[in-house]
């Protein structure tokens, strides 16, 4: 192999099972690269770096990620990264999963573990449908769009989700698309080294099931949609973030606080005793 | 920073609760992940104490789904974990209990039965649950699910339980139910070195070789923990050796089958059963869990009478001791089996005889069986 076949996160890669699943024009390929990019770039010891998903086209990212890696049940990644990292506190813990899957099946468990401000990092790729099962409406799907459970138009209101994440507790939240590569590599790596819950959802092309049905075009023509309707607003109230079919998207770093962990808030029996003693 | 008890040594007034959290701490677990449901809280909350005092973590999770899958992770990370629940809570987890079974997860899950189904009777007795452990989470698979008698038995079936997880990669289900929960009797916890302890089979190739899923000649792959530089690769879907999915019928057969057989295949050095007077016996009692004990009065109160009854404990309801059944029946004129639910493991019983004796299915709801109720059926047999 020549230099030039090796690509430079390689390393990070399970090479001997490409070629992927995911269909051209995916945003998954740009994602899970940015995120590679990212864990390479933050200095953490790879060896105890955990990814951790559920099921869905963006569960299957930890199958071709070179570190420890977790294909869990449908909805189940928060829990299961909990215990990873509960028990073993030395490592860094991800979760890269779809909206479906964290805010549909999942939804319980990402509120609780915000709440709980577990030191695990949730990555959430919204694609805007549960693209795996052909495009079916989901959690975040916006009012009106077509899928093919919602064929006159979906009528239930969708999630905000990163004022889900603000609203449940998390202590650092952004937003950001598959076109955004260098701003989301960053808040990737911000997120891998920060402390406590953090949460970023990428806005992501599925042209395959729920671009082709909303009219929106091609991978690289939703794209060019991103760039043309992105605003970063750092900072901005995550409630006034929301998305709809064909408006604006808001980006950018909205909560970045801190605040105890489930893990610093651990009883320390000995200096109670001490105390006791006094 | 931790103060260290992790074996409480001596003899306790306890209830059996208490006494399986305790045998939990012993076993090494040091991580519980649970939900408060009648009548295993008491578990919680023997947990919630015991945990900050060896330096693990108590954990109560949003739901049962939640409980099992933290577990199922601490247990990734190397740390020994446990879960207790009831009937409600019992389906629940049987999503991932298949999780567990499908990528090899050590770990333990109690149920402590109540009535049901659904919300059904929280702080009544049941054994309702004893197929669902067999049959809960879809797919094939083989379980191992012990059903202790006594609090004595709760201390010493939860360590029993933590060996078997660990030496064969799986879930291990204490199927006990409410009146052993909560019966409060003495209990003995010999001393840490007196208490045995199995673990694990690390791998013994570096990360460059090791295979997640090749199996040793007892079918039991080695198991690599997160954060130790062997790259773990694990999924919920059929995988090869290496971990990777593979989506074809051979994968599929090759898996499962070796997911089964790793039970099936070592059943003698799993099954255990408890027998009284069998000997001579021509009327026997197959038992487990609380009905045991009424089972076992049953049986000397009719040896009094000069009839040849006889008592066999199934202590390891999963897998099932089908060889011993079928010698039974083989010798025995009839074979009764005292239920706290509508006729559950009576099937087992009555596949595994071979219709070479009369069985007879005793069944009961919310209550345990008095040794009066067995005893009449046993001189009801003799008589006939």
């Amino acid at each position: 192999m020549s230099r030039n076949d090796i690509h430079p996160m390689d390393k990070l890669i399970r090479a001997d099972r490409m070629p992927h699943i995911w269909c051209s024009g995916c945003g998954l390929g740009t994602n899970f690269s940015c995120f590679l990019s990212a864990l390479d770039q933050s200095g953490l010891d790879t060896d105890k770096c955990v990814i951790v998903s559920g099921i869905g086209c963006t569960g299957r990212i930890p199958g071709y990620t070179n570190i420890d890696s977790y294909h869990t049940t449908h909805g189940r990644a928060i829990p299961f990264a909990t215990g990873l990292k509960l028990a073993n506190p030395e490592l860094t813990v991800t979760v890269f999963s779809g909206d479906g899957d964290l805010f549909a099946i999942g939804g319980n468990h990402f509120i609780h573990a915000a709440r709980r401000n577990v030191d695990i990092n949730i990555i959430c790729v919204n694609n805007f449908n549960y693209g795996m099962t052909g495009g079916q409406y989901g959690p975040t799907t916006p009012l009106d769009a077509i899928t093919t459970t919602s064929p006159y138009g979906n009528y239930e209101h969708p999630f905000n989700l990163v004022h889900v994440a603000a609203g449940s507790g998390a202590v650092f939240v952004a937003r950001w698309t598959s076109l955004h590569v260098r701003r989301l590599t960053k808040s990737i790596k911000e997120a891998l080294l920060k402390k406590g819950f953090t949460f970023i959802e990428i806005i992501s092309p599925c042209p395959t099931s729920y671009g082709r049905r909303n009219k929106l075009g091609d991978g690289l023509e939703e794209m060019k949609y991103y760039q043309k309707n992105s605003v970063i607003s750092h900072g901005i109230d995550p409630k006034d973030t929301d998305l709809d079919l064909n408006g604006k998207i808001v980006v950018g770093k909205f909560i970045d606080i801190d605040k105890p962990t489930f893990l610093d808030k651990q009883p320390d029996l000995l200096s109670m005793a001490e105390k006791n003693k006094k | 920073m931790k103060i260290k008890l992790p074996v409480l040594t001596g003899e306790h007034f306890m209830n059996g609760d208490f006494a399986c959290a305790e045998g939990a701490i012993a076993a090494g677990c040091r991580f519980f992940a649970g939900y408060p449901i009648t009548p295993a809280t008491e578990i919680s909350e023997a947990l919630s104490r015991r945990m900050p005092q060896v330096g693990g973590i108590f954990i109560q999770m949003e739901d049962e789904l939640a409980s099992m899958n933290a577990i199922l992770g601490a247990s990734c990370a190397g740390v020994k974990s446990m879960t207790a629940t009831s009937g409600p809570g019992f389906s629940l987890m049987m999503e991932n209990f298949g999780l567990g079974i499908m990528m090899e997860i050590p770990c333990v899950l109690v149920n402590i039965q109540r009535g049901g189904p659904s919300t059904g009777l929280p702080t009544m007795v049941g054994q309702q649950d004893m197929m669902q452990a067999r049959w809960g989470s879809h797919g094939d698979y083989e379980v191992i699910a012990l059903t202790p008698s006594s609090p004595q038995e709760m201390f010493d079936y939860t360590i029993k339980a933590f060996n078997l997880s660990e030496k064969y990669r799986l879930p291990v289900l204490i199927m006990s139910d409410e009146i052993v929960g909560h019966m409060t009797e003495k209990v003995v916890i010999p001393k840490k070195g007196d208490i045995h302890i199995v673990n694990r089979k690390k791998p013994k190739r570096g990360p460059d070789k090791y295979l997640m899923y090749r199996p040793e000649k007892d079918l039991v792959p080695c198991m690599a923990n997160a954060g130790e530089g062997y790259k773990v690769i694990a999924t919920g879907l059929t995988h090869d050796e290496k971990g990777y999915p593979d989506m074809s019928a051979e994968a599929e057969e090759k898996l499962i089958t070796r997911l089964c057989d790793k039970i099936r295949k070592n059943k003698d050095d799993i099954i255990e059963f408890e027998v009284s007077e069998l000997d001579d016996a021509e009327i026997i009692v197959a038992a487990y869990g609380s009905p045991a004990r009424s089972a076992l009065r049953a049986i000397r109160l009719a040896r009094k009478e000069g009839i040849k009854a006889g008592l066999i404990r199934i202590i390891t309801v999963w897998p099932f001791p089908e060889e011993k059944i079928l010698e039974l029946a083989t010798k025995a004129r009839a074979i009764i089996v005292p239920e706290i639910n509508k006729g559950q493991i009576v099937r087992e019983v009555e596949r595994c005889s071979k219709s070479r004796c009369e069985i007879i299915s005793l069944p009961k709801l919310a209550r345990i069986h008095t040794p009066y109720e067995i005893l009449n059926v046993i001189k009801e047999v003799n008589n006939t």
